[in-house]
Parts: C-alpha cells; structure tokens; sequence
C-alpha cells in the first residue's frame, strides 16, 4: 500500500473516531456557553448509546433506536438543569452524578434485559443499524488518480449520522451567532443580570440550553451504539466524553474550531491505533503517549500557552436572582 | 426561592439534612433494584449479612473503607479550600508507583517496618507531585483544576500502562504487573484486631493501613481545624477576596492544599499494592478515587463524617460482592449508581429538602424562623 493509501485509510478513520466527539463538543457547547458547566458528557453519551443500542434491536429500527437516544439523554440533560439550575447546586458535583449514574445503570439494566454481560444483542437485521451511504458515482470515479480516491473513500461511504455531525456545525453556528436564542444564550453565559434585567427569564433560557445538549449528546451516542458498533458494549465511551469536554475548551468554545479540534483528537487516536508504536530514528514513541496527547494538549492550552481559553464568564455559577 | 432559608440548630444541618439526603438516594437506588425484578428489602438484607455477617465479611469491608477513608479525605482537603480534585484517581494511581519503588528496591533488604514509613512516604511525594501542576496552573494562570484534573487522570492511566507493560514489567511475564513483592514489602493483618472482639478472618486482607487512615483522618481534623495554614485554607475556600485581604499567600495554600490532598490520595496506594496484592498491578485504584467525592460530600468533609461514610461505602463494596451471588442480576456495578446517586442528592441537590425541612421544623414550633446570610452557602 503506496503513502497516500495508508494517509487516506487513517483520514477515513480520523473522520469516524470524530464524530462521536464532535456531536458531544457541540452538546457541550449549549450547556457552556449558556453558563452551565457540563462534565456529564460522557455519562449522557453512555446512556445514549445503552439506549440507543437497546431500542434499535428490540424495535429493528435505528431511527427508533437514535429516538431512545436523545429521550434518555435528554433526561439526563434535565437532571443535570434541575440540580444546577432550580436548585443552583454545583454544577461539577451533578455532572460527575450524572457520569456514575449512567455507568452502573447501563450496566445493571443491560444485564438484567440482556443477559450478555452487559452488552444489547448485536444488531444485524436489516435496517436496525445506521450503515455506510455510497455517494452517487463513488465506484465509477474511484480509479481517478487522488481525487478519486478521496472521494470514493473518504467522503462517500459513511452513515447518515457523520453527515448530520458535520452539518450541526455551521447550523450551531447559525443557531449561535444569527438567531436571537443564540444571542440571547450567548449573554445568559456572560451576564445573566443583564438578561433577567431584559425580562428574558434566565432558568427557561438555561433549561432549553440543557436541553440542546441532552438532544446533541443523543445523536452521539446513537453514533457509537448504532452506527459505528453494532451494538452496546460495557463503558464503551471509554473517556470520550472527556475528550470531547477537551476539544471543546481547546475550541475555546467556538462551533467551527470545536469540528477542527476534534477532528485533530480524532486524527491522533487514528495514528495511536494504526501504528503501535512510532519510530522516530532515535527512540520509539509509545502508542500510550499518542493516547495521552489530547490531553497533554488540553492541559497545554489551559496553562495558556497556546492563546488562552477564556470560559463563559458566568460559567459554574448559579444565577440568584435579585429580591 | 419561596421558602425562607432559615437558620436551623446544628444537628439538623449536619445530622438530619445530609441523613435525609443519603435515604432518599437509597430509595432510588431501590427503585432501580425492583426494576430489574429483584427484592430491594431482601437485597439489602443481604447486603448488610455479606458485609458484617462474618468475621471475614467484616475484614473485607474494612479493607476497602481504608481505600476510602484516604480519597474521602483527599477530596475533603480540596473542598475546603473550595478546589475540586477530581484527580484522586490518578493520583491514587501513580501513588502506586511510589509504593512499587520503595518495595522493588528494599523488599529483601528491609523488614515491613522500615519500609512502611519509607513507601508511605514515597506515595506522598508521588501523588502529591501528580497534584502539583494541576494546582499551580489553577494557583498561577488560572486553569480550571477541576479540567486539568480530569486530563491528568487520563495522562496517568497512559503513563501507568506503559510503565507496566514496558519497564516495571519482569522479562518473561505476560500479565501488565510487577513482580511480587518479598516478605520485606508485606504488610501485617489485622486479624488479631477483629479476633478480640471474637471474629475469625480466613482470607479478608484488612492491614495495618487501615490505621494509619484513622491516623491519617486525625492528622487532617488537626491540619483543617488547629492548625494556621488550615485556618487559611479554610479561609480561601470561604472567600478568596477575604483571604487577599487578609494577606494570605493564594499560591501557597492552594498549592498546598492540593498538593495535601494528592498525597492523601496516594498513601491510598499503601492498601491495595502492599496490603494485599503485594505487587502493582493495573488499575488497582479501581474507582476508589471517584467514590472518595461521594464519601467526601456523605461526610461533610469532616473526618468524623468520612470515616463513618468510608465505612459505608466499605460494606456496599464487600456487601454488593456477596449480593451478587445470590442476585446475579446486581452486581458490583450498583455500587456505581449508588456511589452516583449519594453523589447527587447529598452533593449536588444538598438544598433541596432544606426548606421543606425548615418549614416543617418551624412549625413545629422549633425555634423562630431567621433569614440566613446567603442561599445556597
């Protein structure tokens, strides 16, 4: 296989191991940017795909099984609102509740449904999973010298959800910066006095932010469970919904550099996995240091020395509104 | 708000609030049991039979509050200088490094008690140095520790597995772990502890660590409570602006107060890596880094508080184990949603009965009803 085979195969591979995180970047992106921090990613992503993955094969239908999806997660998105935003708890302790709850109950209910040591039945009949589009003419262009290959493998070739992943990007874009929910989202993350002040209410604002992240946290883990696997693994979100939180902050919460940050983690996760270890002349780089990059880089940037990541002013704090 | 938050005597603040809080995440958490079509009452009959039924279940339970009485006061340090260190784990983790060093070197040179004090050390400085960039990058630029300790619980999971498959690991063997550890890097039992009281122990790894955890809780009630560096973390984590002005040196306590909280997290290590396996193995924290916040939030981030949650925790851990076998359908795992539910409604959802309580207690005719300073502190 010629260089430019193996750099196609690990981008294609990049575009897959991204979109689960660009969907819960964006997820988080609502919640943050409206003011309310949100490491719970992870757990609604896990619940996500359990349910996900649980419904498509009791049903046979993926769409149904994306639907269950975003219902449980969106659940979860209202916990998190009810304990932060009504109650004005600590934001960080109800994301990392929310984490635990949404590990041991996949775990727990999958067993008790499933009886597979926690997985949901593989999903093999026909339409109960999100399968790989072809494009038109992907197989006739595929012998054009580079673009053809660039086009067959890389663009044509995967499921719905990848597409939708990369059109919720301009469309939180739009959404953000030229809808009035977007400003107004935008200023509850800043200053919510001053919303309040503009007889907007800041809890209705905050719970529909919530809200947006719960639906977005559901398309990724349909992702995971749907599209990408055939089905529920144990944990298998394996900390990408910490990645995520990263690519998010590395973004400095920004929709469009969120897509290039994750599809940068997405890319070295695709190195990790397709060469175990790297030879660079003097020394082999370890794979478990091109899994720790993401991180390395987020700690990196929050030191600022990469620019400065500057979070939502009013972030973490619950709004008390004046008597 | 509509109810008021009114001042309440102490025992119901500290006693009746948090009480009420950890049932009703129990009553959940049996919701979750009936909905898998099992018994709640009888599962937690059972639980509480395999936790304290036997001499052994007894050991085993006391074994893994050790674990969590450790991360429970790691968290506790942090909160009380208002810092969350989500970092336990991996600084638990690494702690194990420490550990391992201290034991691969000496185990045949010197006998336990040289070399318990030395690995304790050794675990300290490790998990306390894991703890040290998060804390000076919150202390100095400002970011988010709760963040860079999340990544750091990542970079240590990395930097751990490649140290135990690559340079830790004997020639020759397979599995990710060290070698094992000669006599002189093996902890004592406890076993005449629990056989005073009449209980035999067969197999239960209790050890001298647990001890040193209640020496451990006493050191930090010291160190917060009667101490001027404690005064002043406490101080930052009321109110930082109050701190400033008082001339305390920000960098300094949070620096320290986490760097505390970090070997706190590592001494966890000496339980598990000399107690009882007697080697390093991959991941031996096992998630006692994250059950340290809902210990920490269960107890108020009082020793006094810990040390009873610790155990509690303790007994879901060696009591969940044995309800498994009767109910294959609980297993361990429920200990996660428990662990995640006391986290939620003792942590994140502490306020929420406060006012109904308050209301309930004043009429009552409990005392008059005066506003607090400030909700929701």
């Amino acid at each position: 296989m010629g260089i430019f085979e193996t750099l196609i195969l690990i981008l294609d591979s990049t575009v897959r191991l991204a979109i689960p995180l660009m969907f819960a970047a964006l997820a988080g992106l609502y919640s943050e940017r409206s003011g309310i921090f949100d490491i719970g990613l992870e757990g609604k992503m896990l619940a996500a795909a359990f349910a996900g993955a649980a419904a498509a094969a009791v049903y046979g239908s993926a769409w149904i099984g994306l639907f269950f999806a975003i219902v449980v997660s969106t659940f979860l998105a209202l916990v998190h609102g009810f304990a932060s935003i009504t109650h004005r708890g600590n934001q960080i302790v109800s994301g990392v509740a929310i984490n635990f709850i949404a590990a041991g109950t996949t775990i727990i209910l999958g067993q008790a449904w499933f009886r597979q040591g926690g997985r949901t039945p593989a999903l093999s009949a026909e339409g109960s999973r999100f399968t790989a589009i072809e494009l038109p003419f992907a197989e006739a262009v595929r012998d054009v010298p580079v673009l053809g290959l660039v086009y067959s493998e890389l663009i044509s070739g995967h499921s719905i959800l990848v597409y939708l992943a990369f059109a919720a990007v301009p469309f939180t874009w739009w959404v953000l910066f030229r809808t009035r929910f977007g400003l107004r989202l935008r200023a509850v993350g800043e200053n919510p006095g001053a919303v309040d002040t503009a007889g907007i209410s800041v809890t209705w604002l905050r719970y529909r932010a919530v809200m947006c992240t719960g639906i977005l946290c559901g398309f990724a883990g349909a992702y995971l469970a749907v599209a990408q696997n055939a089905g529920f693994v144990k944990d298998m979100t394996a900390g990408k919904g910490f990645i995520a939180l990263a690519a998010l902050i590395f973004a400095k919460w920004k929709p469009v550099p969120v897509m290039f940050a994750c599809l940068l983690f997405g890319f070295l996760d695709a190195v990790a996995i397709r060469f175990a270890g790297i030879d660079i002349g003097l020394f082999e780089v370890p794979p478990q240091f091109m899994q720790s990059l993401p991180y390395i880089l987020t700690v990196v940037l929050l030191a600022g020395f990469i620019g400065k990541a500057i979070p939502p002013k009013a972030g973490g704090q619950p709004y008390v509104k004046e008597r | 708000m509509a109810a008021p938050y009114a001042k309440l005597p102490p025992w119901v603040d500290y006693g009746l609030i948090p009480l009420v809080n950890v049932t009703v995440a129990f009553l959940v958490a049996g919701l979750v049991v009936l909905l898998v079509g099992e018994n709640p009452i009888r599962a937690a009959q059972l639980l509480v039979q395999g936790a304290f039924g036997s001499g052994d279940g007894i050991g085993y339970t006391l074994f893994y509050a050790t674990n969590f009485i450790f991360t429970g006061l790691c968290m506790a340090v942090a909160f009380h200088c208002s810092l969350f260190n989500i970092g336990g784990e991996g600084q638990a983790y690494v702690g194990g490094l420490g550990v391992a060093i201290v034991c691969l070197t000496f185990d045949t040179i010197f006998p336990w008690w040289i070399n318990l004090p030395l690995a304790t050390m050794m675990a300290a400085l490790t998990g306390a140095l894991w703890a040290l960039i998060p804390a000076w990058l919150q202390a100095t630029r400002g970011s988010h520790v709760v963040i860079t300790t999340i990544m750091f619980n990542f970079i240590a999971a990395s930097f751990m597995v490649y140290l135990l498959v690559g340079p830790l690991k004997p020639v020759g063997s397979m599995a990710p772990e060290t070698r094992t550890f000669a006599e002189g890097a093996q902890l004592p039992r406890l076993d005449w502890m629990l056989e005073m009281f009449g209980l035999t122990i067969r197999s239960a790894p209790l050890n001298i660590t647990f001890l040193l955890a209640l020496a451990a809780a006493f050191g930090v009630w010291v160190l917060i409570w009667r101490t001027r560096l404690g005064y002043e973390i406490r101080t930052m984590g009321f109110s930082p602006t109050a701190a400033k002005y008082a001339g305390i040196n920000q960098t300094k306590v949070i620096v320290i107060a986490m760097m505390v909280s970090g070997a706190l997290a590592g001494m966890m290590a000496l339980n598990p890596v000399m107690g009882d396996q007697t080697r390093l193995q991959m991941n031996f924290v096992a998630g006692a880094g994250f059950v340290g916040i809902a210990v920490a939030l269960m107890g108020r981030s009082h020793p006094a508080g810990i040390i009873p949650a610790a155990i509690l925790f303790g007994m879901l851990y060696q009591g969940g184990a044995e309800l498994s076998f009767e109910m294959p359908t609980i297993s361990r795992d429920m200990i996660v949603i428990i662990q995640g539910l006391v986290i939620l409604f003792a942590g994140a959802l502490e306020h929420m009965f406060r006012p109904t309580i308050a209301r309930m207690f004043h009429m009552a005719g409990g005392g008059t009803l005066r506003p607090a300073a400030e909700p929701g502190e």
